[in-house]
């Protein structure tokens, strides 16, 4: 048996050891805090292996280059902070329209605008999901811990493939520059999903945008065998522009559909001591650290406390949220901003009136004793 | 080959209006392909949004038409992915130069190999007649009822600045120049910008009383001369057309790749 190859790594590191391992051979990005040691680390690691990294002049233009490098069939990869997630909305809604895969890392910090760069903050969750304009759907994940991060980011590759669509990595400043453990998997002990390509042949009518029964489109390369077009713009089988209301009202369906219909498939979380659980924390991020230390401590008190981890924050899993809450008491969110997942699970929930929040939006991490103290408030201990 | 195995008949006939000039570029640009004898599996057009950058959905090339202003960075990302294509990266004055401008000369800074088409009708075409960046002090558009106090960019002297080592004019009217030009610029090793004064009878040439495109098209005889021409030293108003600049530089791509050979040593 192979010794495991331990590192002792930041989130933003262990991001890009899985992007690298999930096969990422293209990278573009701008420099932003607190998200720069992910194009730090690629702008080195990327040529060694042949792949390709280059700074652009501001993060649209870096999201544009990966959509550009995604059609030619690779695997591609930008990363940023707020300002600089903002700026790419219309490029990620491209991306959304043409269903060109591609990873998104947002490192969130404090916002709005310029913010509280080195600090931390969840306060993207909704702009993750409703960021660009019009009627999508979106994936977004996120991660607590450096060994999820590496996972979560492989399976953020795998997801991109499956449903040719841009996946969110919703990371936090916490989380992006904490150091801890990170055991490299081995070749092969994460399945990898590679890129369904056309059977078309050369010579034979490729409609590019023509979905098989199962919803999936199959790619051909850009500049390979078969010539087509993309645009933004509502487009036919061909990729070409349309405003024809069947074609307009399919294509807005096929988008939505494709992710709103696999909603659990794309589901990751993860629970702790949720069977019996009267009181139930639901957190993400790095906020959930402090939830499970709560929670750890509370059941070795003798109390009925259950954590329930988010990983995919959109689609919201709504049906998870509902079948795991059905028989608690009191369900608290635990998040760094103003409620934002809070929204999604009383509308998730049976009874609304039971979900609580514990959030801090200070730009400082929310500790055990911030949500034990606000437990006490809601369960009317006074502090 | 002929003309007609060059463009997408299925989607024909082309949204321009009648007199619009963009139709000549894209006869000059078909000629050049054609002459240079490149095969259309080789040429990746990438485009942006207006009137111009509809020219990429009509050719039988591979084909992307993106958002307004960015045609650049997507062209980057897939010159850099497969150096071997022809980029040909088509676009409006205000598509290139207004919402563009960064992007267009940060892709002349890195002197990456494509091929920029600026097609300069002056205007906002497919908003109804707006000012661009290069519509010019005096002139008069849906935004600038009085008149327009926006000085215009000079393309030529802002792509040599920004370090693009091939730098041409041409116009509408100037055909077989227009192709020679692009022909050299599709050939050069690096960033080529190719300026071409195209009309726009619809709104730029009825705000401006320049008559039709028959007239607007004269004009462009009128008001441009060949580079360090007589006639330029006499009347120094005159717009000089042919090739300004044509230098050797490091390309990115190439340059690319040798940090490629680095990383893979180890040094």
């Amino acid at each position: 048996m192979n010794e495991k190859i331990i590192k002792f790594v930041q989130g933003n590191e262990a991001c890009v050891e899985a992007a690298l391992y999930a096969g990422l051979n293209f990278f573009a990005g701008y420099p932003i805090t607190p998200s720069t040691e992910i194009a730090e680390t690629l702008s080195a690691r990327l040529p060694q292996t042949g792949g390709k990294f280059v700074q652009m002049e501001d993060e649209i233009a870096s999201m544009c280059a990966i959509i550009g490098a995604s059609l030619t069939g690779n695997k591609v990869m930008t990363a940023t902070s707020g300002p600089g997630f903002s700026l790419m909305q219309e490029a990620l809604g491209y991306a959304v329209m043409a269903e060109i895969p591609c990873v998104i890392v947002n490192v969130q910090r404090g916002g709005p605008s310029t913010g509280n760069p080195t600090h931390v903050s969840q306060g993207d969750v909704n702009q993750a999901r409703w960021g660009t304009h019009g009627d999508h759907a979106i994936i977004t994940l996120t991660a607590s811990n450096h060994q999820d991060v590496f996972s979560i980011t492989v399976d953020a590759f795998n997801m991109a493939e499956t449903y040719r669509t841009p996946v969110i990595l919703l990371f936090d400043e916490v989380i992006g520059h904490m150091r801890e453990r990170l055991v490299m998997p081995e070749k092969g002990e994460l399945p990898l999903v590679e890129r369904l390509k056309t059977s078309v042949k050369r010579g034979v009518d490729y409609h590019p945008y023509l979905p098989r029964e199962d919803g999936r489109l199959p790619m051909s390369d850009f500049g390979g065998i078969h010539r087509y077009n993309v645009t933004g713009l509502f487009h036919d089988m061909w990729g070409f522009p349309s405003s024809d209301p069947a074609i307009v009202h399919g294509l807005l369906r096929h988008l939505a559909d494709k992710i709103m219909n696999n909603e659990n498939s794309i589901a990751r979380y993860k629970e702790y001591f949720l069977e019996d659980a009267r009181t139930i924390l639901i957190s993400y991020g790095s906020s959930a650290r402090s939830a499970l230390h709560v929670v750890k401590n509370r059941r070795a008190r003798g109390e009925s406390l259950g954590l329930l981890e988010l990983q995919t924050l959109w689609p919201f899993p709504a049906d998870i949220v509902r079948e795991k809450c059905e028989d608690a008491k009191c369900v608290i969110v635990v998040e760094m901003n103003m409620g934002q997942v809070l929204q999604q699970v009383k509308a998730a929930v049976d009874n609304p009136e039971k979900v609580f929040l514990a959030n801090r939006i200070d730009g400082v991490l929310i500790n055990p004793t911030d949500i034990r103290n606000i437990m006490r408030l809601i369960q009317g201990k006074g502090v | 080959m002929a003309i007609k195995d060059y463009i997408r008949e299925r989607f024909f006939p082309h949204m321009w209006c009648p007199g619009c000039g963009h139709g000549i570029v894209l006869n000059g640009l078909i000629r050049a392909v054609e002459e240079l004898g490149i095969n259309k599996n080789d040429i990746v057009m990438v485009s942006g949004i207006g009137c111009s950058s509809r020219i990429s959905g009509y050719l039988d090339f591979h084909t992307l038409h993106t958002i307004h202003g960015r045609a650049l960075p997507f062209a980057t990302g897939i010159k850099m992915s497969r150096p071997e294509l022809n980029l040909l990266v088509p676009m409006g004055d205000g598509d290139a130069l207004a919402i563009g401008g960064n992007h267009f000369i940060h892709a002349a800074r890195r002197n990456i190999d494509m091929t920029a088409i600026v097609m300069n009708n002056r205007i906002y075409g497919m908003t109804g007649g707006q000012y661009s960046p290069l519509s010019g002090y005096g002139t008069l558009a849906t935004t600038a009822p009085y008149t327009n106090i926006d000085h215009s960019f000079d393309v030529v002297k802002l792509a040599a600045a920004a370090g693009a080592t091939f730098v041409a004019r041409s116009t509408a009217y100037h055909v077989q120049q227009l192709t020679d030009v692009i022909k050299q610029a599709i050939t050069h090793k690096g960033f080529s910008v190719v300026e071409i004064l195209s009309q726009c009878p619809t709104y730029f040439g009825r705000k401006n009383k320049e008559g039709s495109a028959v007239d607007m098209m004269e004009r462009m005889k009128d008001i441009t001369t060949p580079i360090g021409s007589k006639a330029k030293k006499e009347n120094p108003d005159l717009i000089e057309r042919g090739v300004f600049v044509n230098e050797d530089k490091p390309e990115y791509c190439s340059e690319y790749n040798k940090i490629i050979e680095r990383a893979m040593k180890g040094n």
